[in-house]
């Protein structure tokens, strides 16, 4: 079970990431509870497994007009696919990257796992509870769901 | 040759740089903003297994290496490219913000860290910290 400390986190991390690669920071939302293990799930999904001393899943999801947008704040001019893929995959690396600053060494990450369109393969584990981190960014939403033993 | 003569010399040395990390859009990102003119960016790696293997045809003098990545991360190839030449300048550039990561990385032969999500800026003073160490 997450702290409310351990949660405030992810939420920082998540502005960091914002403010640092976009130069234009998000607004994040109140964090809340996943309903019947089915979070929101936008087109692109980067997901990052966690182990050691804490073990779970840290998931961002976001739909392509955001980063679309977020991919030309960052100065690229290539807006395909394969880009927008590698861009979730990467937020979701950064933030849970910069997570160990908190929960230290032995919390392991894995590589970036990314799930285009098929939204049925995103699930949350049943046994454990899972946050998600409302993002706000412009006029786009996304979310950042954080499910810890 | 004089010392200000040798001096000159170092301040206009040119760098060739690769760049590792399992993004392509941080590979990229880091070539475009690139703002020192003395670095030349000649090689790009996915991961710690390409980078050697592009290391050993093409020993650059800078490196920026991610961690995390598959096949091979990037402590294991930091340590990799240092047997191959010692006084390569690396610039770990990592998600990864806890104190014993960036130590592990130093005392393999990493030279600087640099905590994702960086700035052009914070690239560019990285990098140029770097070169400074190097002369």
């Amino acid at each position: 079970m997450m702290s409310d400390l351990e949660l405030a986190t992810f939420v920082e991390g998540t502005t960091r990431y914002f403010e640092a690669t976009a130069n234009q920071a998000a607004t994040v939302g109140s964090p809340y509870l996943v309903q019947n293990g089915k979070p929101t799930v936008h087109e692109f999904t980067g997901m990052i497994s966690i182990a050691g001393k804490r073990r779970g899943v840290v998931y961002f999801t976001a739909p392509r007009p955001m980063l679309t947008v977020l991919l030309m704040r960052m100065g690229e001019t290539e807006l395909t696919e394969e880009n927008m893929a590698d861009l979730v995959g990467e937020v979701a690396n950064t933030i849970s990257g910069n997570a160990r600053r908190d929960f230290g060494k032995d919390f392991m990450i894995s590589v970036p796992q990314v799930v285009a369109g098929d939204t049925d393969r995103v699930t949350t584990p049943d046994n454990v509870r899972s946050f998600v981190i409302p993002i706000n960014w412009r006029s786009h939403a996304a979310q950042l769901v954080v499910c810890l033993e | 040759m004089s010392v200000a003569t040798a001096q000159a010399e170092d301040l206009n040395r040119k760098f060739k740089m690769m760049i590792c990390d399992d993004s392509n859009i941080i590979r990229r990102k880091i070539e475009r903003e690139l703002k020192i003119e003395r670095i030349e960016v000649v090689a790009t790696a996915a991961n710690g297994r390409i980078a050697v293997e592009t290391f050993k045809k093409n020993p650059v003098d800078v490196v920026t290496m991610d961690i995390t990545m598959p096949e091979m991360d990037g402590i294991e190839c930091v340590e990799k490219l240092v047997d191959i030449k010692p006084d390569v300048l690396i610039l770990v550039v990592s998600a990864l913000s806890d104190k014993a990561t960036a130590i592990e990385a130093l005392q393999k032969g990493a030279n600087g860290f640099l905590c994702k999500p960086f700035t052009d800026r914070q690239l560019t003073e990285a990098l140029e910290e770097l070169l400074r160490g190097a002369q």
